[in-house]
């Protein structure tokens, strides 16, 4: 049985539904995200986990255990909220520390995790500090640090990097695997960056208008999207003979579809080219390897790998979509 | 950044040389506060230090006279400690009701909480000197509407003195002054990110915890600066000490009115008013200083 299992969850606010009968099987220790646009109903779902909203219909298991029988308070889960939502009347030690006090922890035992859990990540030099002397990445780790010193059974992730700029973003996202692979906590993450969701997920759940489009691996729902949402959500894509074809996934060839390039663009380590051919604009992205590229106005032919087979779109959106 | 063009050459019309023009425009103001402000101020400061008779009237030489009477004198000692001593209860008052208010009021939902907004804004609306006759009609000797609620609820059994009392004029006082402390707190708990209580909730803490422990500590400056204000207006109020307190229970401000008008000694009604100043500068400003002091390093 999995660890963790959402069960035809469904939340109507009035009669819009947020989230519209979404089931999930969870495994101990996976890193799952739910990734899709705003308003699609990841946040709704992350917070009925929490206990912050109460679902319309469906159930919510933990470990076998009816988890919305139990109150916010007691359900023992690490949350990262998006705007951290540390103390800011406390020190970073008071801060993580607030969760062991709640659970009645001795002081001594405390003070050893709470040291210990700054160690985790990087902080332990900050402990008499207040949130607002931090920098945002740092008020991120004492938020993530406050999250796991409890030993929650799940790790609950609000958008997390969201407030972090991009250099940042991807440190902390390498930096949060690494973690949460050490900790072996279950861990679901929040997000409307699919960068992010495919860097640190062993699973996907996309989700649009409240229904779940695809639950799948990264790779796998990056190279099969079972619909168009999928497709074009999780990255750029070209529809070709009603199939959807990669940009990398395509090369300049002596023969194939023929075409004009309409634009092209230096990426540092591609190129990112728009081509117009008889099927319409193709986008198309090249690796700089250093060998000189066609040029704007060039005419080129363009061809791709049809196998293996990319998702013929019309018929899987057909299919019900389920967990691998 | 792009240049507008139409700066640069305005700017070299300007007499750059000479860096006076800010003080030069703001002289019209300074010339107003002096005369509305610093003037009047300092000829009561002046009057406090002359001499007064009942038949010579007003002697304009500088003596100690007033100042050592008051000093000196248990009468004035007790009326600025009662002074003081209602100041302080109605804002303890203000801020245990007030803060609760507040918190309640910021909790509403869309028209209910503009609606109790108005509601506890509303008497500021109205004169102070109309609310405290409304209470002075609540109190009035024993039949009045509070002492018979009181009665009939069976909280008392004798009809309590609300006129002419200190606790008439603290309750009054508090009710005048309560919007200030509300307003104050309210204005900190906007502050307020609502993901941290809920984050409090997930590590376990139950309502009251979070309460005690997250939203009473971030939403204390708001409280202290409500108590500041709703201290000072309480030390100098003067038409609700007039009207519940009357003549028998004298406050500083109402002290100075009568020395002013009925006694005639403006010397030593300059004194009461020029120590009820200074005493209230040296309290608020001092708190002020705790208080940011205190919280300068969390909040900024």
């Amino acid at each position: 049985m999995s660890f963790l299992a959402l069960e035809s969850l469904t939340k109507r606010f009035g009669s819009h539904p947020a989230v519209d009968g979404l089931s999930l099987a969870v495994e101990q220790g996976e890193f799952v995200s739910l990734l899709g646009p705003s308003g699609c109903g990841k946040t709704t779902t992350l917070q009925m986990i929490a206990g912050f909203v109460e679902p319309t219909s469906g159930a919510i298991r933990l470990a076998g255990r009816d988890l919305l029988a139990v109150k916010p308070a007691r359900r023992g889960l690490g949350i990262v909220f998006q705007s951290y939502a540390l103390f800011p009347h406390m020190t970073v030690g008071e801060n993580v520390s607030f969760g062991l006090e709640m659970q009645g922890v001795a002081s001594g035992e405390r003070a050893r995790r709470v040291a210990e859990t700054l160690e985790l990540v990087g902080l332990r030099a900050l402990a008499g500090r207040f949130p607002r002397q931090l920098s945002g990445g740092q008020q991120q780790r004492v938020a993530l640090a406050r999250a796991l010193v409890i030993q929650p059974q799940i790790l609950l992730l609000d958008e997390p990097l969201s407030n972090l700029d991009a250099k940042l973003r991807e440190e902390m996202q390498i930096e949060l695997r690494q973690i949460q692979r050490r900790v072996g906590t279950t861990t679901i993450l929040v997000t409307h960056d699919q960068a992010e969701a495919m860097a640190l997920s062993d699973r996907l759940v996309v989700m649009n208008h409240g229904r779940v489009e695809q639950i799948a691996p990264p790779h796998e729902a990056y190279e099969r999207p079972a619909t168009a949402f999928v497709a074009s959500f999780l990255g750029k894509t070209n529809l070709l003979d009603g199939a959807s074809v990669r940009p990398e996934k395509i090369q300049f060839a002596g023969r194939g579809l023929a075409g004009r390039v309409r634009a092209r663009v230096f990426q540092g380590n591609h190129w990112l080219y728009q081509v117009e051919t008889g099927s319409g604009l193709v986008t198309v992205i090249r690796q700089n390897t250093g060998e000189p590229m066609p040029a704007e106005g060039e005419a080129v032919c363009l061809a791709w790998n049809s196998s293996p087979p990319q998702a013929k779109l019309g018929e899987v959106s057909a299919q019900q979509t389920e967990g691998s | 950044m792009t240049h507008d063009p139409s700066v640069g050459v305005r700017r070299r019309h300007l007499p750059t040389s000479w860096g006076g023009a800010p003080y030069l425009l703001g002289l019209p103001a300074l010339l107003l506060f002096a005369v509305v402000v610093i003037v009047p101020l300092a000829m009561t400061v002046l009057l406090s230090f002359h001499d007064w008779g009942q038949y010579k009237g007003i002697e304009p030489v500088f003596i100690l006279k007033n100042w050592r009477e008051v000093l000196s004198d248990p009468y004035y000692g007790e009326m600025f400690w009662r002074t003081f001593r209602i100041a302080l209860a109605v804002t303890v008052l203000g801020a245990v009701f007030g803060a609760p208010e507040a918190y309640i009021l910021n909790r509403m939902k869309s028209p209910w909480r503009g609606l109790f907004l108005l509601v506890i804004l509303g008497p500021l609306l109205i004169s102070v000197v109309a609310r405290t006759l409304g209470w002075a009609l609540l109190f009035g000797g024993n039949s009045g509407l509070v002492n018979k609620a009181l009665v009939s609820l069976g909280l008392i059994s004798a009809p309590l003195p609300f006129m002419f009392t200190e606790t008439g004029v603290v309750v009054a006082l508090t009710h005048v002054l309560m919007p200030y402390m509300v307003l104050a707190v309210w204005a900190a708990l906007q502050r307020l990110d609502p993901q941290v209580e809920n984050a409090a909730v997930a590590l376990g803490a139950g309502p009251f915890t979070v309460l005690r422990r997250i939203v009473l500590p971030q939403v204390m400056p708001g409280i202290l600066s409500g108590a500041i204000i709703v201290f000072a207006l309480a030390a100098s109020a003067f038409a609700t000490p007039a009207i519940i307190g009357g003549r028998r229970l004298k406050v500083a401000s109402t002290l100075a009115y009568d020395e002013f008008l009925n006694t005639l000694n403006w010397p030593l009604g300059a004194t009461v008013a020029v120590l009820l100043l200074v005493a209230l500068v040296l309290i608020v400003a001092g708190a002020s200083r705790l208080v940011e002091r205190r919280y300068a390093q969390v909040f900024g």
